[in-house]
C-alpha cells in the first residue's frame, strides 16, 4: 500500500507541474454552473435540490474525464519512464492503482470546488442535504468509473490524444447501454437475458438512483466491479504491451 | 551477481535474443558490445524484468528475474536507454520519489544527498528534469540507478550523446564504483571497453560471438604485435616497403602513401620491433615513428560482427 501512495502522489503532483490542472479545473467549474443556471434552469424551477446540477454530471464527465486519464500511460510509454517505473519494486497493480487513485483524487476536488453552489442552495432554501450528499458519492463513482474506462484506453496507445478519443467512445458506449437506441438494437435479434445485461451494464441508470438519494448495495458493488475490471483490464494490456 | 542461462527472445519470427549464457561476477565490469539491434537493450530489458523472456532463465543476485521479481529489481541499480525520467519533476523530487520507492528510511535517507554530491547535481536540483542538457540528465539517469547502492548494475549505454569531458566523468564515476560491485555497461564506443571494462562480451544477431578481456580481444586482431613505421622522407617508401616485405619474420605490409607509414604485420606472432628497427638502421631509413601496437578493437568487432 505504501508504494501505491508514492505514486498516487507522484501522479498527483504532476497534474499540478503543468497549467492543465488548473484549465481544467477552470473549465469544469464554469461548464457545470452554465448547464445548472441556463440549461438547468435552477432558479426559475424554485425547487430547493440540485438537481439541474447533477444531472448534467454524466455529459461534462463524457468529455473532461477522459482528457484527465489519457495522459495516465500513454505519456509513461511515450516519454520511456515506464521502463524506469516497471523496473522499480514495484508491482504493476500498485502502479495502475496508484495512477488511477491520483485521477480519481483530482477530480474528487474538482466536484469538492463546487462547494459555492451547494451553499447556495442551502441559502435560498432548505434542501435535502442527505440526498445532496448521495449525489456527490454518486458523481464521484460516475467519474471513478469513466476514469477507469480512460486507464484502460491511455494503456492501449502511446498517444494522449487517440487515448482521448477511444475513452470518449467507450465511456459514451457505458453512458447510453441503457437508452432505448441502444436496447432496440439488441431487441431484434437478441435473447432477452443479453437485452437486460447490455441495460444493466450502463451507467446512466446507477447513477440517477444514487443522484436521487437511494445508495443500492447492488448500485456500488456495480461500480466496484466495472472500476475493478477495467483497471485489471489495464494491467493485463499494459503488461503484454508496455515495452512496445 | 549475473546469470543467464539460454536467455532467448522472439518478436514473432525475429530472434532479438537467442539463447545468451554469461555469468558475471562481483568486481566484473562487463562491456556489452554489438552493432545497433544486435540485442543488447532486449538482453538487459529482460535481466531488468522489463520484458518477459521467450525462454531460458536470468537471475540477478541469486533471484530469478521472473519468479522474484521484486527481489531481483531490489538488488539492481537500472539505467534504461535514453535515461528516461519524469520530465516535469525536479531533479530534487524525481530523486525523493525514487528513494520513496526504495524504501530509504532513517540513515539511509542521507543516500540521497550522498548520490546528489556524487553526481554534482547540485546546481540544478530545482530545475524541472526537461530543461536539464543531455549530460545533466545522463547524470540524473545515473543517480537514480546508484540511489540505493545496489550490489548490481546494469548500465544501457550511460555516455551516449555524452561529450568527451562527460564522458571521462562518467568513466571515472563507473572506475570509483565497480569494486565490488558487478557492472553491465552496453556501449558501441569502443574506447570505453579500455577505459572501463575487465571484461567484454560482443553480440551479433542475437548472439554472443566473444567473450573476453579487451586484452584478449585485442589479441585476435590481425595487428597484435604489429609495427608501425612512419617514415620521415616519405620517397624512401617503396624502397623501405619492398626490405621489410622481404624479412622472414614478416607476413605483410600495409602502405599508407599518403602518410608515409607502414604497418608491417608478424608472421606467428615473431617479435618484430627489434628486427626493423635495426633494418631501419642498416638501410639508412630515416624514422619520425617506430610504434608496437596491441591491436584495433574496431577492427576485431567489424570482422566479428560483420
Amino acid at each position: 500500500m505504501r508504494n501505491v501512495g508514492i505514486i498516487m502522489r507522484r501522479e498527483l503532483a504532476s497534474y499540478f507541474a503543468t497549467p492543465l490542472a488548473y484549465i481544467f479545473l477552470l473549465i469544469f467549474l464554469i461548464l457545470v454552473n452554465l448547464f445548472t443556471f441556463y440549461l438547468g434552469e435552477f432558479f426559475e424551477r424554485g425547487q430547493a435540490d440540485l438537481n439541474p446540477f447533477f444531472s448534467y454530471h454524466p455529459w461534462l464527465f463524457l468529455f473532461l474525464i477522459p482528457a484527465v486519464s489519457m495522459r495516465l500511460w500513454a505519456d509513461e510509454r511515450r516519454s520511456g519512464s515506464i521502463e524506469l517505473l516497471m523496473t522499480l519494486p514495484v508491482t504493476l497493480w500498485q502502479a495502475v492503482l496508484g495512477k488511477f487513485l491520483a485521477a480519481w483524487a483530482f477530480t474528487i476536488l474538482a466536484l469538492v470546488l463546487t462547494f459555492p453552489i451547494w451553499i447556495t442552495v442551502n441559502f435560498l432554501g432548505s434542501p435535502d442535504n442527505g440526498a445532496i450528499l448521495s449525489a456527490y458519492v454518486g458523481s464521484m463513482l460516475l467519474a471513478a468509473g469513466f476514469l477507469s474506462i480512460g486507464s484502460l484506453a491511455s494503456a492501449l496507445t502511446r498517444n494522449p490524444v487517440v487515448a482521448f478519443i477511444v475513452g470518449i467512445a467507450a465511456c459514451f458506449a457505458f453512458l447510453v447501454a441503457g437508452f432505448p437506441l441502444v436496447l432496440d438494437a439488441f431487441r431484434g435479434w437478441a435473447p432477452q437475458f443479453l437485452v437486460d445485461a447490455v441495460a444493466s451494464l450502463g451507467f446512466l441508470t446507477h447513477y440517477e438512483a444514487i443522484s436521487k438519494g437511494v445508495i443500492d448495495i447492488r448500485d456500488l458493488i456495480y461500480f466496484a466491479l466495472l472500476i475493478s475490471w477495467f483497471l485489471l483490464a489495464t494491467a493485463v494490456v499494459l503488461d503484454v504491451r508496455k515495452s512496445e | 551477481m549475473i546469470r543467464t542461462e539460454a536467455l532467448t527472445k522472439h518478436y514473432g519470427p525475429l530472434t532479438a535474443v537467442d539463447a545468451v549464457s554469461f555469468t558475471v561476477s562481483p568486481g566484473e565490469v562487463l562491456g556489452f558490445l554489438g552493432p545497433n539491434g544486435a540485442g543488447k537493450t532486449t538482453t538487459m530489458r529482460m535481466l531488468a524484468g522489463f520484458i518477459n523472456a521467450s525462454s531460458g532463465h536470468a537471475s540477478i543476485c541469486g533471484h530469478d528475474v521472473d519468479t522474484e521479481s521484486l527481489k531481483a529489481r531490489a538488488c539492481l541499480g537500472y539505467l534504461p536507454e535514453g535515461a528516461p525520467a519524469y520530465g516535469e519533476m525536479t531533479v530534487r523530487n524525481f530523486l525523493e520519489f525514487i528513494a520513496d520507492l526504495r524504501a530509504l528510511r532513517g540513515a539511509a535517507r542521507g543516500r540521497v544527498n550522498a548520490v546528489i554530491e556524487r553526481l554534482q547535481l547540485q546546481g540544478v536540483l530545482g530545475q524541472t528534469i526537461e530543461t536539464l542538457s543531455k549530460g545533466f540528465r545522463r547524470r540524473v539517469g545515473l543517480a537514480q540507478a546508484i540511489m540505493h547502492d545496489p550490489p548490481v548494475l546494469i548500465l544501457d549505454e550511460p555516455t551516449d550523446g555524452l561529450d568527451p569531458n562527460q564522458k571521462h566523468e562518467v568513466h571515472t564515476l563507473i572506475n570509483d564504483m565497480a569494486g565490488d560491485k558487478t557492472v553491465i555497461i552496453s556501449t558501441h564506443i569502443l574506447d570505453e571497453v579500455d577505459a572501463v571494462c575487465t571484461r567484454a562480451i560482443i553480440i551479433a544477431h542475437g548472439r554472443i560471438v566473444a567473450d573476453d578481456t579487451p586484452q584478449g580481444l585485442a589479441a585476435r586482431s590481425r595487428y597484435h604485435n604489429a609495427v608501425s613505421l612512419q617514415l620521415l622522407r616519405p620517397e624512401q617508401l617503396a624502397a623501405a616497403r619492398a626490405a621489410i616485405a622481404a624479412l622472414p619474420q614478416v607476413a605483410a605490409v600495409e602502405a599508407d602513401e599518403t602518410a608515409a607509414r607502414l604497418t608491417a604485420l608478424p608472421r606467428e606472432g615473431a617479435p618484430l620491433l627489434g628486427v626493423l628497427s635495426e633494418l631501419a638502421a642498416s638501410q639508412g631509413i630515416a624514422l619520425k615513428e617506430l610504434h608496437l601496437e596491441s591491436g584495433r578493437l574496431d577492427e576485431v568487432f567489424r570482422t566479428i560482427t560483420a
